[in-house]
Parts: structure tokens; sequence; C-alpha cells
């Protein structure tokens, strides 16, 4: 490999308005990766007592603690006034479809096994969460790169 | 949209006299951005086979399949566990030594399919396995084994934050980031680093989920 092969050309990667416009950004990506921890943590608990009595406060305060979280990222992009909307929005409705999907056939898999009803809307909540946070997550990241101005 | 990734034709986005937008910045010399092959960020002609495998997946838990369940849930982990270490110990290197127009030709190729086939893995490992372990008794908490199992889901959980969390979003910035008139080179290079490293760290972290599965499966 030659130097001049990995060698950047000029002008090409320099900081743009993108890039200076990150530090007034609200802090979504780490609050909406703790979110997705929460659910995936409140699933493994549950999953780990299937089969006998499940002891349910501690997947219930992870649920709720995700909710509000999830609340508060919704809010804190709401507040932000230079986006590319028209990016975000058309990221997130594909996204959302496409989650919605995933979670759908997990949740047929949970009504097929008869799960009990206690779980299973505790499994619902955490699917709903999961279907919101990620497509979230998605959206954001792509607008966050992209100029305000963007369609 | 369609999938035109793999055709030789490439849409020069470089300097051009009528687009002001393609104009070299100040200082560049006359150079500006590599060119960008022509390419859609989701590759409309696979979805069909997503559809088809989603399908699949859905009649083996219908049925409950022992022989269809098994299949589903090796064949998908097989292959997610074997591209997210190719990924991240193979691949990865030699894109880093790659001159920076052949990584945009090769990721303007390469992650829009990503794009499809890494969440229809993981559908299809995780849906199916959930599914075979309640039908074989091992989910059950009096299983001998059952704290493997739960270990499993554990490295499981911390595959799927990463993976959802930081690999994704990387991989789908990079590709929005590609379409712009004038792509940021030096952001998309910081993105795939984030994509090749969180492959590299699920990839080795699917070698524990092999030992915990390949250890159950000879109890």
């Amino acid at each position: 490999m030659t130097t001049a092969a990995t060698a950047t050309p000029p002008g090409f990667g320099e900081p743009d308005a993108e890039d200076l416009r990150q530090a007034d950004l609200p802090p979504v990506m780490p609050i909406a990766i703790v979110t997705l921890a929460l659910v995936v943590s409140g699933g493994i608990i549950v999953a780990a007592q299937y089969g006998r009595a499940a002891h349910l406060t501690i997947p219930t305060v992870l649920l709720g603690v995700a909710a509000v979280l999830l609340l508060v990222n919704a809010v804190l992009i709401a507040r932000i006034s230079a986006f590319a909307w028209p990016v975000f929005f058309r990221v997130l409705g594909w996204a959302l479809l496409a989650y919605c999907v995933i979670a759908g056939i997990l949740e047929y898999v949970f009504v097929y096994d008869h799960t009990p009803a206690r779980l299973l809307a505790l499994f619902s909540g955490m699917l709903v969460l999961f279907a919101i946070d990620v497509p979230l997550m998605l959206a954001y990241s792509v607008a966050r790169w992209q100029p305000v101005d963007a369609s | 949209m369609t999938d035109t990734a793999v055709e030789p034709t490439v849409r020069t986005e470089g300097p051009s006299a009528t687009e002001p937008a393609s104009t070299p910045p100040p200082g560049a010399g006359g150079h500006g951005p590599p060119p960008v092959p022509s390419f859609s960020i989701v590759p409309v002609r696979a979805l069909p086979v997503v559809a088809a495998v989603l399908i699949g997946l859905i009649v083996a838990i219908g049925s409950n399949n022992l022989w269809a369940l098994t299949f589903f849930h090796v064949a998908g982990g097989g292959l997610w566990t074997s591209l997210d270490l190719f990924l991240g110990l193979v691949l990865g290197p030699i894109m880093g030594s790659l001159s920076i127009p052949a990584r945009v030709e090769f990721t303007t190729r390469f992650m829009p399919k990503m794009l499809l086939i890494m969440p229809t893995l993981v559908a299809m490992t995780l849906g199916a396995g959930f599914q075979l372990a309640r039908h074989v008794g091992n989910l059950d908490a009096s299983y001998p084994h059952h704290g493997w199992l739960v270990a499993s889901f554990v490295v499981v959980g911390i595959m799927a934050v990463i993976a959802l969390g930081l690999l994704e979003p990387a991989n789908l910035a990079v590709l929005f980031e590609l379409k712009k008139p004038q792509p940021n080179g030096e952001r998309i290079g910081r993105l795939m680093k984030v994509f090749i490293y969180t492959a590299g760290i699920t990839g080795v972290l699917q070698i524990a989920t092999i030992l915990i599965m390949t250890f159950l499966a000879s109890r």
C-alpha cells in the first residue's frame, strides 16, 4: 500500500456546517441507548424466569424508567430548532414500519405461546418501546448530519 | 428506489462548472470529493427475499416444526456470527488500508445490502431460537443448565444494544452522507470505524454465544 493511495484528497472531509452544529444538539443518542438497554434488561429478567412464578417488580420499574426516558428524548428532539426535519421524518416512518414488523413477529410468538396476561402486557410494553426507540435513533443519527434545508 | 449499486456506471459528483454545489472548497487545489457511484440506500430488489425469509420464520414458529426452527436458528446464527467476525477481523483492516475512492465505492455497494441482511438474520436467529428453546424445554427455569441459557440472553442483549444503538445508526448515516452532493470523507471514515469496530465487538461476543450454544447442544 503506497502513501498516495491512502492520502485524503484535498478539500475532502473538512469540518462543515453540520459538524459545527453538533455541539448545540441534545444528548439524544446516549439517552436512546440507555432506554434500549433498560428494555433489553427487563426482557432478559422476565425471560430468565420463564416457567416459574415470575417476579415482575424490577422489569416493571425498568419499563417505567425506559418509557420516561423515551418521552424525555421525544421532547428533546421536538425542541431542536435547526434540524433536517423532512429527512428525520422520512427515515423515522420507514424505520417504524420495519421495526413494527419485527416487534409484531415477537408479539406473535408470545401470543402463540399463550404467555400469561401480566407477562404478555409487560412484553408488549417493552416491544412498543423497542419499536419506537430504535427508529428514533436511526432517524436522529441520519438527520443530525444532514443540512437543515435537506429534503 | 432501485438497487443500482452493482451497475458499472458511475455518477460523478465532482467539480462541475454548472453545479455550484460541486465547486471544490477553497484551497482544494482543484480537487473535490471522490466520485460516488450511483446507489440505492435500500436495495428494493432484495425486499421479496427478506419477506420470504420472515414468512418462513412465522410458518416455522406457527407450526412448531423442530427441523424448521432448528434450521432458522442455526442458519441465521451461523451467518450472523460469520458475518460479524468477517467484518470485524478481516474486512475491517482491509477497508482501513484502501484509498478513499475505493472505500467510497466499496461502501456504496456493500452497506445497503448490510442494511437488509443483518436485521433479517437477527430476527431469524432470535425468533426461532426463543421458540426452539421453549419447544425443547431449555427455556424452563427447571432446566439443569438454565444459567447458561440466561448467560446467552445477557450476551445477546449486549450485542443487540451495540448493534441497534451504534452499528445500524452508523450504517444508515454513512449511506445518507454518501447521497450528499459533496460527502464529508472524514465523517464517513469516522462512522465506518464505528461500524467496523462494533461489528468486531459483536463478533467476539458471538464467540461467547457459540461456546454456550455448543455446550448446551452437547448436554
